[in-house]
């Protein structure tokens, strides 16, 4: 019995001590790369980002120091106090007003050091983004993001393209229900209410494909409602703007006898009551349900960051898209023939 | 014919107004709500374990996760806390019952009956799936136009009636029912706590009601609260929402840091340390509660000026809570520490909620927060406060007072086991979380894509989650085992303070067969001292010593007339159900009304 109880002491100690040790393993295994974390906040790629993330670390260290110092406090009072057989009745103490004032103010004075840059960020980060900033209308639909440049008359979709610093100043709203604009490597988040305007910013000080996620529960699929932003220098900017504004010519692709099957499909299938394209009726039209499919070959990926943009996702999407994200607005007004789906895959590809 | 006797089996208990039974079937009907939403919590963590899963369909996971909030927060804490107020409050302040017995029978079975019906909806397929928060305008008749959110709205009107009943009952319990010279600054702490949750539920609670009828008109009679189409605006149910939601946090804490104001001095053997400050600091958290709520709003747009105000008000809250921790620590210092099973849990509950508090105030910085909200780094957040806070507590609080509910001491070792693998299991679920939410994963999606480096974290998670499951098995095990074991529990095991450890385990029918006067705190520990040290076991009286109230069915009654109405409007407004409710309901309060409570 009495090997039992000291076997069974030990480990108790040594979780004790085991558990803050795993804790600070854990902080040290968080420091990664954004290859490794390409969502991850504390990577931040952008001014507004950038703030928040020292403003962020700064509470971490006070945090751990006041923690490794109470929870040290209060494990050793654990080890130090332990009672043993035949202990005295210990003092009866009720209180000690000096110390009840000086653990009030300490962590008063504490919160004061993380108070001031606090209000000073929230105040930066509140700034007008100015004048030369890129204005982009986002809107939230379940489940997909629309992004508007009235500045280019641009309307594109899941992909917001940005030139590297420069100020992208954000007009967020919904068509239906709450959303909540997400790029972690760039900046926090801010939700997309109807009948409100929300305002936001950031600036890219990196380039290349950096994805977001919708954070305000909104249904169904919130869970697959991801973007991507693609940040690019300023002429690679300017060059996906000039073929945003590029109608596909039509006269190139005359002898493509596929690509004109795939714009059949189109308007046959009834692809064109949702979804606006370039070259075809829909072309300007703006409030359709679906996504603006304008140059979608262009993007990296499809349905909302779910799918790569290739010919087999794509495939597979017009093939079944209940299959691949059910309860998503695509529904087929009648099934695609695998025909139809090689010309619409083919037609839809070559918009670039 | 007095029925101070009470008599067993099933009809005794449905027509019961003793507090004592009302708390175990309290106690009991939230233990098992627990463990749904523990299963719940489950089949989210394994749909979690690794990218791309498809155990659980979209909206099923949509519904898991709702109901697990909504049942672990109104159908688990909540009602287990109700549990400690039902049988302890009474017993801490040396009466005999609490101030209207049968409202206290009304409130028990109103919130059965509720949590009954909001499981219902399981049954259907149609569980609740907009979140425990049902932020509009996604819960209006155009985007959730199915059952589920009716029956969200119904099931939490009918729990909100059962919390401000029990609320008016132990206000008024607390207030007037106080033995002899138990002044206010007397009370016991965990009944002090309890005064300040009535209180909060009192003021609170309200708030919710109103929105939830004005949800329930959007739905069912066509107006536009906040439905942005009619002109109404689905912000103003984040307002009221988190007008409520942020007092229900310190609803669920308060009893929390009551018990283990009661816990750490019987066994460090010492009186609380600071008493006054615990009990003020515990009023200032409070009030500071309703100047909060806009901190779960700072991703809505606010502006810097509302984001400054409610982020210092935020940080303010820090003080009066590192006070009390600071205080429990002053309490153990220089104690002789009994480590016995409600000891590792309420020190366990120190350890754990301090690290909740501190990731508590890095939300209260809110260009931080602007990137934690909504992320998993908020779920290890609040987990760490609720589970490692409320739910060690209770569980503390569970095996301290074991012994005094059913005269059995629970087993040690099961016990200690139980403690490591909770809160070993706690901190692999819980901790990996905060890493998920800084590398960017949100909360309440039903699965993620492989490559973001959210797989291990996750996979962590699901491996603490079943570990915590394990650990309430031998929970189970460790309550079979001792109940098996002849009822032979001293009154007093543990030396305790307070005035429930002065009379027989399980206590009698009328508590104290002669109501105690009190002249200090810790009333318990006080006399003993004057009788040099030691009390011998009270001594049994006859059960018909003192005359108790009648058992009655018009609780049960009048809250199944609640049930019914309800059900009725969820069947889609169908007035004659609504209207036997009504009726129901009516002919409960008036027989009720008019029934001796004594004969």
């Amino acid at each position: 019995m009495n090997v039992l109880k000291s076997a069974w002491r030990r480990p108790t100690r040594f979780a004790w001590v085991a558990l803050p040790a795993l804790l600070l393993v854990a902080v040290a295994a968080c420091t990664g790369d954004s290859a490794t974390y390409p969502q991850s906040t504390l990577i931040p790629k952008g001014d507004f980002a950038e703030m928040v993330d020292k403003l962020f670390m700064t509470t971490v260290w006070w945090a751990l120091a006041v923690f490794i110092l109470v929870e040290g406090v209060l494990i050793y009072a654990i080890w130090k106090f332990r009672g043993r057989p035949g202990d005295a009745e210990p003092s009866q103490i009720h209180g000690n007003t000096a110390l009840e004032i000086v653990w009030t103010i300490i962590p008063a004075a504490i919160l004061a050091f993380i108070a001031v840059p606090t209000v000073r960020t929230i105040w930066r980060t509140s700034e007008d983004p100015g004048r030369d900033a890129l204005v982009v209308e986002v809107i939230g639909h379940q489940w997909w993001f629309e992004f508007r440049y009235p500045e280019y008359g641009i309307v594109t979709a899941n992909e917001l393209r940005v030139p590297l610093n420069r100020k992208v100043d954000l007009r967020l709203t919904t068509k239906d229900v709450i959303h909540s604009f997400w790029v972690p490597q760039f900046a926090g988040k801010r939700d997309m209410i109807a009948r409100h305007t929300n305002h936001f910013w950031f600036s890219a000080a990196d380039t290349g494909i950096y994805s977001g996620q919708c954070a305000e529960f909104c249904g169904m699929q919130h869970g697959r409602m991801g973007f991507h932003v693609v940040s690019t220098d300023s002429a690679g900017f300017a060059a996906w703007v000039t073929a945003q504004k590029t109608p596909m010519v039509d006269s190139t692709m005359a002898r493509d006898t596929l690509y004109q099957a795939g714009k059949t499909a189109f308007m046959a299938a009834g692809c064109i009551g949702c979804h606006a394209m370039t070259g075809q009726p829909t072309a300007n039209l703006v409030d359709l349900q679906g996504p603006n499919l304008s140059h979608v070959g262009l993007r990296h990926h499809l349905v909302a960051g779910m799918l790569q943009n290739n010919d087999e996702d794509l495939a597979r999407w017009l093939r079944d898209p209940q299959a691949v994200k059910v309860g998503s607005a695509m529904k087929l007004p009648r099934p695609l023939t695998e025909g139809e789906i090689t010309a619409l895959v083919h037609y839809l590809r070559s918009h670039r | 014919m007095s029925t101070a006797h009470e008599s067993t089996g099933i009809k005794s208990w449905l027509t019961t107004v003793d507090h004592k039974r009302i708390g175990i079937l309290y106690g009991a009907s939230a233990f098992v709500f627990f463990l749904i939403g523990g299963l719940e919590a489950l089949m989210i963590r394994w749909q979690l374990h690794a990218p791309e899963q498809t155990f659980l369909s979209p909206d099923k996971y949509n519904q898991l996760f709702t109901m697990h909030g909504t049942t672990m927060i109104f159908l688990g804490i909540m009602p287990l806390s109700a549990m400690f107020f039902n049988y302890m409050i009474p017993l801490q302040i040396g009466a005999r019952d609490v101030a209207f017995p049968r409202l206290n029978a009304f409130s028990y079975w109103t919130f059965l009956l509720g949590g009954l019906l909001l499981n219902a909806s399981f049954l259907f397929n149609a569980a609740p799936n907009a979140g425990w928060f049902g932020y509009a305008n996604l819960t209006s008749k155009q985007y959730s136009p199915g059952l589920n959110t009716d029956f969200w709205v119904a099931g939490l009107q009918i729990l909100g009636v059962a919390s401000l009943a029990a609320a008016v009952n132990f206000t008024v319990t607390i207030l007037n029912l106080r033995a002899s010279g138990m002044k206010m600054l007397r009370l016991p702490v965990f009944t002090w706590m309890s005064l300040i949750t009535q209180i909060l539920l009192l003021l609170s609670f309200p708030i919710i009601t109103v929105a939830l009828i004005m949800l329930m008109y959007d739905r069912f009679f066509g107006t536009s609260f906040f439905s942005p189409g009619g002109g109404g605006d689905p912000l103003l149910w984040q307002h009221l929402f988190w007008l409520f939601g942020h007092p229900e946090v310190y609803i669920l804490i308060l009893p929390a840091f009551g018990i283990i104001s009661e816990i750490l001095p019987v066994f460090s053997r010492k009186p609380l340390f600071g008493y006054t400050a615990m009990v003020f600091s515990g009023c200032f958290i409070a009030f500071l509660g309703f100047g909060v709520w806009s901190h779960h709003m700072f991703a809505v747009g606010m502006g810097p000026v509302a984001d400054t105000v409610f982020s210092l008000m935020t940080m303010l809250i820090a003080v009066p809570t590192g006070v009390k921790i600071f205080n429990w620590i002053g309490t153990v210092w220089g104690g002789s520490l009994q480590m016995k099973t409600p000891m590792y849990f309420a020190l366990g509950f120190i350890a754990m909620f301090i690290i909740g508090g501190l990731s508590g105030v890095m939300h209260s910085v809110a260009p931080a927060d602007l990137q934690q909200t909504d992320s998993y780094f908020v779920v290890a957040h609040f987990h760490y406060v609720m589970f490692g806070g409320s739910i060690f507590s209770l569980v503390a609080g569970g095996y301290y007072w074991w012994p005094k509910m059913f005269g059995r001491v629970l087993d040690e070792t099961l016990g200690k086991v139980h403690f490591w693998m909770m809160l070993i299991g706690f901190n692999l679920t819980f901790f990996p979380m905060h890493f998920l939410g800084l590398n960017g994963m949100p909360r309440r999606v039903y699965t993620y894509a492989a490559g973001l480096g959210f797989e291990t974290d996750n996979l962590i998670a699901t491996i603490g989650a079943f570990t915590i499951a394990s650990s309430f098995a031998v929970f189970l095990w460790n309550v079979i085992k001792t109940s098996r074991r002849p009822a032979d529990a001293p009154a007093d095991p543990w030396n305790g303070a307070t005035l429930e450890w002065s009379i027989p385990s399980p206590p009698q029918h009328f508590n104290f067969a002669e109501l105690p006067t009190v002249d200090s705190r810790d009333a318990w520990w006080a006399a003993k001292r004057k009788m040099g040290g030691f009390a011998p076991e009270p001594k049994h009286y006859p059960e018909d010593a003192v005359h108790m109230p009648n058992p009655s069915w018009w609780p049960l009654v009048t809250a199944s007339g609640i049930l019914i109405f309800f059900i009725g409007l969820i069947l889609g407004v169908v007035v004659p159900v609504m209207l036997l409710g009504g009726a129901v309901l009516l002919t409960g309060i008036y027989r009720w009304a008019f029934e001796p409570a004594f004969s």
